[in-house]
């Protein structure tokens, strides 16, 4: 099992990038396409699956190249054919290999939600442990481009929901390679949505491979008036409120969730305590998602340290627009939430 | 320019035993009399695991059950064709396929009493996780075969699914997958004629089910699902296929759902004595015992002593499933992830 050798990081150590044991800067996207290639180097028993997975974009950069070096079987266009690549990837999960199964838009994943559901999430509980599922979903979410109502959503919740599924959303090339190495290595069917607009970020990252836990959050800065809770892009967006409420004299700590579940409960609550102030910034929906986890953790474990109520700067509760004018509302940045410090401090 | 057919596509059935017992020798498959009489042997223990499962039901030491009357040949028959290196992709009604290979009887009522620690299959047996859900484990037995593709194991798994699955979205993605990656695949069909009341004729306008394989690329063929030597023969052929790297098949044994759909069904209600009688009289197990008899294999003896050690193993089944100790509610929270997620480890502590 190549996977035990690896180094896990399981530090919640504070920075915005991990520069310091870094030699090199590459880019969110070149650190999945690291990270897919070293695993399919290091165990024969991870391949890739996907519509259009080894065309020359190669699922904006993160596949390309890679059949040119370890093959078509490895790499492997599928059928279009959602729910059936799922299924099938499930099928030679549970006979001892690693799929890596990649969706250019997690818009993709409502076809695949009855194989996800009933079945990945649910073997090794139902079997007592005896079948495992160690299936790496990548799902890809965004903005912008008017890619719309279908093609444009970030569903992260609904996987969140399912007892039996794993949900993480790197924020920066560091966490991107690490995570989906932790995701493949696991034996746990895990969902791992990227973001389109991370795909240019740049930063350290070793060359080495290496394994990020589930479950663990990092403090991207930090700060003792506000917690601002936020994962995927919205991680920038806090960032930049967190400048704009810096030069007000407000310090805003920006807590990155990194993984949605399991979620980091204690780093949240440590926070909230220290704070007693909590703003979540979610990329998704209001309504059942996960900034109303992350309040709930708040309200649930650090009532007594909170000193105002919870702000969330979630999408507004309706499909995502196609018109740049519409997108321009529809979408939540830094002002907001800089907006709703304001109304909490 | 002349229309011109580019494309004809021909459906084999396959029958060898009729009704009497009476077989096309020219047809028979490769079989010794001593594993003709150990198919008949499992005949009789599925048959009488399957009463005795009935009868427990209603007695209420059971939770719900789905018998597997006349479809026992359809099952034995394709079971007995796999090595037991080859994988088995069960959907509920598949107890003659468990019994044949070997799963502990005692564990099949634990599972039909409620208790998923039933479903946690020895490791030496190479069956997956029964799905009750319709059709969706086709594509699990099409990745595990590509799993075997790919890892050049030559293995082979085999898939079973109703008349009411070849409906499902599923049950053709995975016949798409398995023809255009050409896997060791063996799709079986058991087309029983109803979906719990859903006739065979509401599910497709095909005249049969087994055409359906040639929209993928591979063959398809029918047999009489209650001769047992026709279903082995079809079996056996589409196994070795399969194993030789040569694609997948599917086989439509065409049989007849003797019981109701479930212990929770009356079938009484949504079809008619009539049929059921026709198919009582092309019973399964009659013309296999009608057959050996003239064949000089099956005496009275023989038949008591099989119907004995069925009886003690099913018996001994019983107490075994009875007397299990109740699951340990943490297990709820041991088994849900391959680790504990810290939430997790603090809700153990408080079991």
């Amino acid at each position: 099992m190549p996977w035990t050798r690896i180094q896990a990081d399981d530090s919640r150590r504070p920075g915005i990038f991990r520069s310091s044991h870094a030699v090199r800067e590459i880019s969110y996207r070149d650190a999945i396409r690291e990270a897919l290639s070293q695993a399919l180097s290091m165990d024969p028993d991870v391949f890739l699956i996907g519509e259009g997975i080894d065309d020359p974009g190669g699922v904006f950069g993160t596949t390309k190249g890679l059949r040119e070096v370890f093959g078509s079987e490895r790499v492997m266009d599928s059928p279009i054919a959602e729910n059936g690549m799922t299924g099938v990837a499930i099928g030679a999960a549970v006979a001892g290999m690693r799929p890596v199964l990649i969706h250019m838009r997690v818009d993709f994943l409502p076809m695949s939600m009855d194989q996800l559901i009933n079945h990945a999430a649910k073997w090794s509980y139902m079997t007592g442990g005896r079948v495992k599922a160690p299936l790496t979903i990548r799902a890809i979410i965004g903005r912008g481009w008017g890619s719309a109502a279908q093609h444009s959503q970030s569903l992260q919740a609904l996987f969140a929901h399912i007892p039996g599924l794993r949900v993480l959303m790197p924020a920066s090339p560091y966490d991107a390679k690490g995570l989906l190495l932790g995701s493949i290595a696991s034996d746990s069917p895990t969902v791992v949505i990227e973001h389109r607009w991370l795909y240019d970020q740049k930063e350290g990252v070793p060359e080495e491979a290496y394994i990020i836990p589930a479950g663990r959050g990092t403090i991207r800065r930090e700060g003792t008036d506000i917690s601002i809770v936020a994962s995927s892009y919205m991680v920038y967006e806090a960032l930049r409120a967190a400048d704009e409420l810096g030069k007000k004299g407000i310090s805003a700590e920006v807590v990155d969730l990194r993984s949605v579940f399991p979620l980091d409960e204690e780093l949240i609550i440590a926070s909230v305590r220290k704070t007693g102030r909590l703003i979540v910034a979610d990329t998704g929906w209001r309504s059942c998602g996960v900034s109303a986890e992350v309040a709930a953790v708040a309200a649930e474990k650090a009532h007594a340290g909170l000193k105002a109520p919870v702000r969330r700067i979630c999408l507004p509760p309706a499909p995502t627009p196609a018109s740049p004018a519409l997108e321009q509302a529809y979408y939540p940045t830094f002002q907001q939430i800089a907006a709703a410090a304001g109304e909490i401090l | 320019m002349p229309e011109k057919i580019i494309e004809s596509c021909s459906v084999t059935r396959l029958d060898i035993l009729n009704e009497k017992g009476e077989a096309d020798l020219s047809l028979m498959p490769a079989l010794t009399d001593d594993q003709l009489r150990e198919l008949y042997e499992i005949f009789i223990l599925a048959r009488t695991f399957d009463h005795r499962a009935l009868n427990l039901q209603r007695e209420g030491r059971i939770g719900t059950y789905a018998p597997i009357l006349g479809q026992e040949a359809s099952q034995i028959g394709t079971a007995y064709a796999l090595d037991k290196t080859d994988w088995i992709f069960p959907s509920f009604r598949e107890n003659g396929v468990l019994v044949a290979r070997g799963y502990p009887l005692h564990m099949i009522l634990q599972y039909w009493g409620g208790d998923e620690r039933g479903i946690k299959v020895p490791d030496h047996l190479n069956i997956f996780t029964i799905s009750i859900p319709v059709g969706t484990h086709v594509l699990h037995a099409v990745g595990s075969a590509m799993a075997a593709k790919y890892r050049d194991e030559k293995t082979v798994s085999m898939v079973y699914f109703g008349d009411g699955g070849t409906s499902e979205g599923d049950f053709h993605e995975g016949m798409n997958f398995a023809g255009t990656f050409r896997l060791p695949v063996v799709f079986v069909c058991q087309n029983n004629q109803w979906a719990i009341s859903v006739p065979r004729e509401r599910q497709t306008a095909s005249r049969t089910l087994a055409q359906k394989a040639w929209a993928y690329g591979f063959e398809g063929i029918q047999v009489d699902g209650n001769d047992i030597l026709a279903v082995y023969k079809a079996a056996k052929a589409a196994v070795e296929k399969a194993r030789r790297g040569e694609g997948p098949t599917l086989i439509e044994c065409f049989t007849y759902r003797m019981a109701d759909h479930t212990t929770a069904d009356d079938a009484s209600r949504y079809r008619t004595k009539e049929q059921v009688a026709a198919w009582e009289a092309r019973d399964p197990l009659l013309r296999f015992r009608l057959f050996l008899e003239m064949k000089g294999i099956w005496t009275e003896a023989f038949q008591k002593e099989v119907d004995e050690k069925a009886k003690q193993k099913v018996d001994e089944a019983e107490k075994t499933a009875e007397s299990a100790v109740h699951a340990e509610p943490s297990d709820m929270l041991a088994y849900t992830y391959a680790s504990l997620t810290p939430r997790q480890t603090k809700q153990m502590r408080d079991f």
